[in-house]
This record gives C-alpha cells, sequence and structure tokens, in this order.
C-alpha cells in the first residue's frame, strides 16, 4: 500500500485534464448565447455521441459484436434496460462461443 | 439506474485487475480512480502507462480521450436549471459518459432535479471506486470477463440509451453521419479522435438539414 510520487503526479495530471473538460462546457454556455440553431445542435450531440463510441464494435469489431449490437437494439424496443442489456451480453457471449471471435 | 450500477462492476474490477498487472499499488488504483473517475481514459494510460509514470504523457491522452466532456457538459448544462450554481459545479465532476446519457435521457422526459442525478451518480462513483479496488486485489484470480461476455455490458447500456433518441429522419440523418465520421476515424487514427469526429459529423448534419430546411421554406 504505497504511492509512489510520480504515480500520484500522473493521477493528478490526469484528474485536472478531466476536470477541465467537464467544467468547461458549462463556462462556454455562459458566454455563448443558445439560439433555434445552436439548441438543434446541440440537441444532436447526445445520439452523435453514443452512436459514435458503440459504431466501431457494432460495425468493424467482428461478427458476434455486429450482432449483439443488433439484438441489444431489438430487445430495447420491447424491454426494460437492464433486460436488453442481458440480452445483448448472452447473445454475444454465445456468438463468441459459436463463431469463436 | 440499477442496470448502470450493475454495468460498471465488471468494468470496474478489470479496470483495477489491469492497473494492477501494470504495478500499481491498490492504493493508487483507488486514487487514480477515486480522482480521475473517468473509464476510458484510465484504460488509455494504462495503455501508454510507463516506469517511471509519465505525467505528461497520461496528462495529456487524458485531456484528447476526455475532450468529449466539453460538448456533454455544455449539452447538460442547457437542462440543468433546476440546479443551484454550486450544483452545476458539482454534477459536472461526476459527469461520466454514462451518468451523462441517462440525465440526458431523463431530461428528455422530466425535468431534471439534483436529488435526481446526485441518485444516479453517488452510488456509481462509490462502486467504480470500491470495484477498482477490489479488482486490484483480486487480480489474477478473475479471469478473462471476455469469455462471459462482460465487457459487452456498457457497449449494450450505449445501444438501449440510444434507441431512446430516435426522433424520425432528421436522426437517421445524424446517425448515419455519426457513424460513418467513427468507423471511418477510427480505422486510420490511434486513440479516441472517432467519438469526436462521431460528434462533430452528427452536428455539422444537423446544421445541413437546418440550412435546407430554410432554403426550401
Amino acid at each position: 500500500m504505497t504511492v509512489d510520487p510520480n504515480v500520484f503526479l500522473a493521477i493528478l495530471a490526469m484528474a485536472a485534464a478531466t476536470v477541465l473538460t467537464r467544467i468547461s462546457g458549462l463556462l462556454l454556455i455562459r458566454f455563448v448565447t443558445i439560439g433555434p440553431q445552436q439548441k438543434r445542435a446541440l440537441e444532436a450531440i447526445p445520439p452523435a455521441v453514443l452512436m459514435a463510441v458503440i459504431a466501431p464494435t457494432a460495425l468493424v469489431t467482428g461478427p458476434a459484436e455486429t450482432l449483439a449490437v443488433l439484438a441489444t437494439a431489438l430487445a430495447a424496443t420491447r424491454l426494460p434496460l437492464l433486460a436488453a442489456v442481458a440480452t445483448g451480453v448472452i447473445v454475444v457471449a454465445i456468438a463468441r462461443a459459436l463463431i469463436g471471435a | 439506474m440499477a442496470p448502470l450500477i450493475i454495468a460498471v462492476m465488471p468494468i470496474g474490477l478489470v479496470f483495477g485487475a489491469v492497473a494492477a498487472s501494470k504495478g500499481l499499488s491498490s492504493l493508487e488504483v483507488t486514487l487514480m480512480s477515486a480522482l480521475v473517475f473517468a473509464g476510458g481514459s484510465q484504460f488509455v494510460a494504462m495503455d501508454i502507462w510507463s516506469h517511471p509514470a509519465s505525467w505528461g504523457a497520461v496528462g495529456f491522452s487524458a485531456l484528447l480521450v476526455n475532450i468529449r466532456h466539453v460538448l456533454m457538459s455544455a449539452s447538460i448544462g442547457t437542462k440543468m436549471p433546476a440546479f443551484s450554481g454550486p450544483a452545476k459545479y458539482a454534477a459536472m465532476l461526476l459527469l461520466a459518459d454514462e451518468i451523462w446519457a441517462m440525465a440526458e435521457t431523463r431530461a428528455a422526459q422530466a425535468r431534471l432535479s439534483a436529488a435526481w442525478y446526485a441518485g444516479l451518480a453517488v452510488p456509481f462513483y462509490f462502486v467504480w471506486v470500491l470495484t477498482s479496488l477490489a479488482g486490484s486485489v483480486a487480480g489474477a484470480f478473475l479471469g478473462d470477463p471476455k469469455a462471459i461476455g462482460l465487457d459487452f455490458a456498457f457497449p449494450a447500456v450505449f445501444v438501449v440509451l440510444l434507441m431512446g433518441f430516435w426522433k424520425g429522419r432528421q436522426t437517421g440523418a445524424v446517425l448515419a453521419a455519426s457513424a460513418a465520421a467513427a468507423v471511418l476515424t477510427h480505422q486510420l487514427l490511434p486513440g479516441v479522435w472517432y467519438i469526436a469526429a462521431g460528434a462533430a459529423a452528427g452536428v455539422i448534419a444537423t446544421l445541413v438539414i437546418d440550412q435546407r430546411r430554410e432554403a426550401c421554406a
């Protein structure tokens, strides 16, 4: 149970960088007025970021992941969050076992 | 909220195990999860970890990995009229991807309250820190989480949340632009530029559609 000074400094640098990114959006909207067009642009951010996060997993990781993303999306139209997530996890595990990815 | 907490557990355990394998002590692992609290950048830091640790390299990579938080905090910040000034800033300190996505989903349906946000973010934070610690202690005993598909828990959460943002054809254009830009960038550039590229492409798609609509009107 020790903390190396170098490691501690690295952790602090990471923490400072992360806090900066988290606070600066809030500061930004204080100084920029939000019109209807800016509002629509901001509204596009959540789905665009979510899509960007999952796109490589969904499209280029492998057939097991692609299949599981499709299964999860389908399940999400019928089932609550936890059940849909469980569907995805089960499908990916089975698909990896069968396809060997 | 329970699904998020359950989904974060395997990721925290894996992070702790990976960090321990890189030579970090349990206390260092716990400190990193508690002070940084941004899983993506913590995993990237472990990828490029060196001895002695380079604060410049991991600090800069954390900045790049988390640059998306600027957009996210700008977006969710406009949906927090019910928060006091200090509460808004405190909320941003706990703005992980999953918290943000859930809060955006909530804000689309109801008024976002500070109590609701804290009820989600605070337990999530402690589970992340505690499972990181547990993972660093358990380390080698953990086995491969990929074998039972647990690494897919977060992508699956994101898929479900994404489905909730569907509002018709304009959303389709945003998603198509974002997916294309993200995959292309992911193939061409190392690191996590693909998230910024996908976000930018989605926003540009919205602005282009807006302008066309104005031109037609």
